[in-house]
């Protein structure tokens, strides 16, 4: 189904009750319908139409609120945005995360109740998500237009009482808390485990901890400020989240990048996922006590941060984008000696990987642990390696490609199982990918300008980008004097973190920091 | 038996760093030096997002605390600052108390306190065979009550304000702290807003500042050479003259 079927669809299920508008360039989709409708709008999308749910952005006008439920299909299906509007003074919307049974919005939900002070009816489990209740009181809303997030706000009054739920009530029932800090070199991040013995009968994640307010900050900045911030928020993951906003600002200057941006945007993307894919591995062999692995995949992790840094003078690839394509252009020999490296890291890697799959004891600790069930993976809407490995075989790469993806041959590589050693072979094989991928791109390059000049209007625009972790969607509005209206990151690891609990429930405790590194979650993307 | 065979065959990989330099390529993005401008000193100083560079009488000086290396003054500018290679970067305050029983052992707390990934990726790195730190005595320990430097990495945000001034307490004196990255130094990108401050020195001692956006791992290696008195400090600026 294409987005003129798509639109047909929708005006015909709701005659006249919702207004539908295609921009076919883009291939979007905008229908706007009151808030009555909004949950049955929803269910039919995500449910019936084959559309997966990529996020909530919600924004103040003036004198209205205007929630943006963002959706998209497979190429030519392209993108729905449902979007709904009310008065500032009557905040409340149905969940959609309950009533379309939409699970994937639920932290979103929360999320904008928390920020905006928005309320989702029927939502069974609002407050104490991004601000925690024992450090500030319900009623600061800080991503409100009023709010000063350059001041400390003076007046706090923290719940004193405030004490994490507990489910588990048995006699012998007990609780292990884990973190904020935990663990050798971790991030911080705090877990409730309950049990009445061996195994973990239920997780809890308290997260936010690293909550720096990164989209407020950006508002009133400038482009290349808010840049800054973009590339800064999750930095093991720069370049992707760099480029998400970059390609949403382009999008609403309708700027174009040249092609020999475009090709090193490529390159020095599948770098990046290259090398944060060796770091997940190293990661994984680490809390699995094998130490020669450990060390094996720690070396190949670092060898491609030194040739990041020598083909880009930066480690972690700041620095690089600019809107309208490369801040600096990168010499062609340079990116085929970083490909030489990286020729050489995949050779290292498939030779661990045959060593890892004949290793019992590894296998032992691996399989059949945190499993994550298709079924699960479809209803949270789950992305990147995680999805992946649990048979949903979806990457942006190929459902809505940018930078010119479409022309690159690669496979999209999937498992069955859902289980932490699923989750390991889908990194392996997607190491072996992106190679192949930098191999087209250092054929493919070409002599020219890296950058293009971009005339910033106002506006605003989706930037999505298959990150190393999976799909991240940046919205960005501009006003009219160019300066960041709104800003908003749906990152990976925020909406793989939702799910994670499913993967830690049912295994016992020594399982957990296994199936934790399977996950290869970021708390400072899921924070912002 | 295969793993032990392949361990072998890899060969030795550890840096001669602190005895001799480590020159391999990539392994450190280097700092701006400051520099005699002229008239170009005052825009240049202007590019810079964090305000890490000053200018006076056409002289650039950079403060390392404040540099998260955005290449504004190495890129698409006629008069670019060059940038000096190296990772010696790490500055102390004030005197060593933990004196010369630690110089060999120090076991080291790493907290997060709203890091982006980047400087704890590098702490991380400390431990693979190109550093590996444990020949020099240095080891990781999820404990305060058995650690001897606190190092911590990211703006201090406000949820961890509190977690990280209990692990303090409950670490055992003598003690040092380590702010590492330009976050835990000036609040980087981040500073100042109404959940993160301009660093950990608003809530605890610092004694040794390691720069960086994200200081590499050779630079967080100097910095704790310097916190047991086994490495020189360096001056957390360039003047520029």
């Amino acid at each position: 189904m294409d987005c003129a079927a798509l639109k047909d669809r929708i005006e015909a299920g709701w005659p006249g009750r919702v207004r539908c508008r295609l921009d076919a360039g883009a291939r979007v989709n905008e229908v706007t319908c009151e808030r009555v409708l909004l949950a049955e709008l929803c269910a039919r999308l995500f449910h019936d139409w084959d559309c997966v749910f990529a996020g909530l952005i919600v924004e103040e006008g003036a004198d209205a609120w205007q929630l943006r439920y963002v959706f998209y299909g497979e190429r030519d299906a392209g993108w729905v945005h449902v979007l709904v509007a009310a008065p500032l003074a009557d905040s409340v919307f149905p969940s959609i995360a309950v009533e379309a049974k939409v699970f994937a919005a639920d932290w979103h939900e929360r999320e904008a109740e928390d920020l905006f002070g928005v309320h989702f009816e029927g939502h069974p489990r609002l407050g104490d998500f991004v601000l925690h209740d024992d450090a500030w009181q319900e009623g600061v809303e800080p991503m409100r237009r009023g709010f000063d997030a350059a001041a400390a706000l003076r007046d706090r009054r923290p719940a004193a009482d405030w004490r994490p739920r507990r489910v588990v009530q048995e006699s012998g029932a007990f609780v292990l808390p884990i973190g904020p800090k935990f663990s050798g070199v971790a991030e911080s991040v705090h877990f409730q485990l309950e049990t009445v013995g061996e195994d973990v009968i239920r997780s809890w994640t308290r997260l936010f901890y690293k909550w720096r307010a990164v989209e407020k900050l950006a508002e009133g900045k400038r482009v290349e400020d808010a840049l800054l911030l973009a590339e800064r928020f999750a930095a093991t993951t720069a370049f992707a989240h760099g480029l998400a906003f970059c390609q949403a600002v382009e999008a609403i200057a309708r700027a174009s990048v040249p092609p020999r941006a475009r090709v090193l945007r490529v390159f020095l993307a599948e770098l990046e996922r290259l090398r944060q894919h060796a770091g997940a591995i190293q990661e994984i062999c680490e809390s699995t006590a094998l130490v020669v692995a450990n060390s094996q995949a720690g070396l190949l992790e670092e060898d491609l941060l030194r040739a990041s840094g020598e083909l880009t003078g930066h480690r972690y690839l700041f620095g690089l984008l600019a809107p309208g394509g490369l801040a600096t252009d990168l010499a062609t020999e340079a990116c085929r000696e970083a490909l030489g490296e990286a020729q050489g890291v995949v050779a290292r890697l498939d030779a661990l990987e045959r060593r890892l799959k004949v290793s019992s004891s590894f296998l032992d600790r691996i399989e059949e642990v945190g499993v994550i069930f298709p079924r699960t993976a479809r209803a949270y809407s789950l992305v990147g390696p995680v999805a992946r490995a649990s048979n949903l075989a979806r990457d942006l790469r190929r459902a809505q490609p940018y930078l010119g993806y479409e022309s690159f041959e690669f496979d999209v590589p999937s498992e069955q199982e859902g289980d932490g050693y699923a989750r390991l072979r889908v990194l392996f094989a997607e190491a072996r990918q992106s190679l192949r991928i930098m191999e087209q791109a250092a054929a493919a390059l070409r002599e020219g300008a890296v950058q293009a000049p971009v005339a910033l209007v106002a506006g605003a625009a989706l930037g999505w980008v298959e990150a190393p972790r999976g799909a991240t969607f940046h919205w960005v509005r501009l006003d009219d004097q160019a300066r960041v209206a709104r800003y908003r990151a749906v990152t990976p690891s925020f909406t793989n973190w939702h799910s994670f609990h499913l993967g830690a429930e049912r295994f016992a405790f020594q399982d957990f920091p296994i199936i934790l590194s399977t996950f290869d979650l970021s708390a400072a993307e899921n924070d912002r | 038996m295969k793993w032990v065979a392949s361990g072998l065959r890899t060969g030795i990989k550890t840096t001669a760093y602190p005895r001799g330099a480590e020159n391999a390529p990539g392994v450190t993005p280097g700092l701006p030096l400051g520099a005699a401008l002229g008239e170009h000193a005052a825009t240049l100083a202007e590019r810079c997002p964090t305000h890490a560079l000053a200018h006076a009488q056409g002289k650039i000086s950079v403060d390392y605390r404040r540099c998260v290396h955005c290449y504004r003054c190495a890129r698409g500018v006629p008069q670019p600052l060059a940038w000096k290679p190296g990772y010696e970067w790490a500055g102390s305050r004030g005197g060593n108390e933990l004196g010369a029983p630690f110089a060999r052992s120090i076991h080291v707390l790493v907290v997060d306190a709203g890091d982006c990934g980047a400087c704890l990726n590098e702490v991380r790195q400390l431990n693979n065979p190109y550093y590996n730190m444990h020949r020099l005595g240095f080891f990781i320990t999820p404990t305060p009550r058995h650690a001897d430097v606190l190092l911590v990495v990211g703006p201090v945000t406000d949820h961890m304000r509190a977690a990280l001034k209990k692990i303090y307490d409950a670490m055992p004196t003598p003690k040092r702290v380590v702010a590492v990255g330009a976050c835990a130094l000036s609040g980087g990108v981040f500073a100042e807003s109404f959940v993160c401050g301009k660093g950990v020195a608003e809530l605890l001692p610092v004694d040794v500042e390691v720069p960086g956006n994200p200081p590499p791992p050779l630079a967080i290696l100097h910095g704790l050479l310097v916190a047991v008195g086994r490495a020189a400090p360096a001056a957390l600026a360039s003047s520029g003259s």
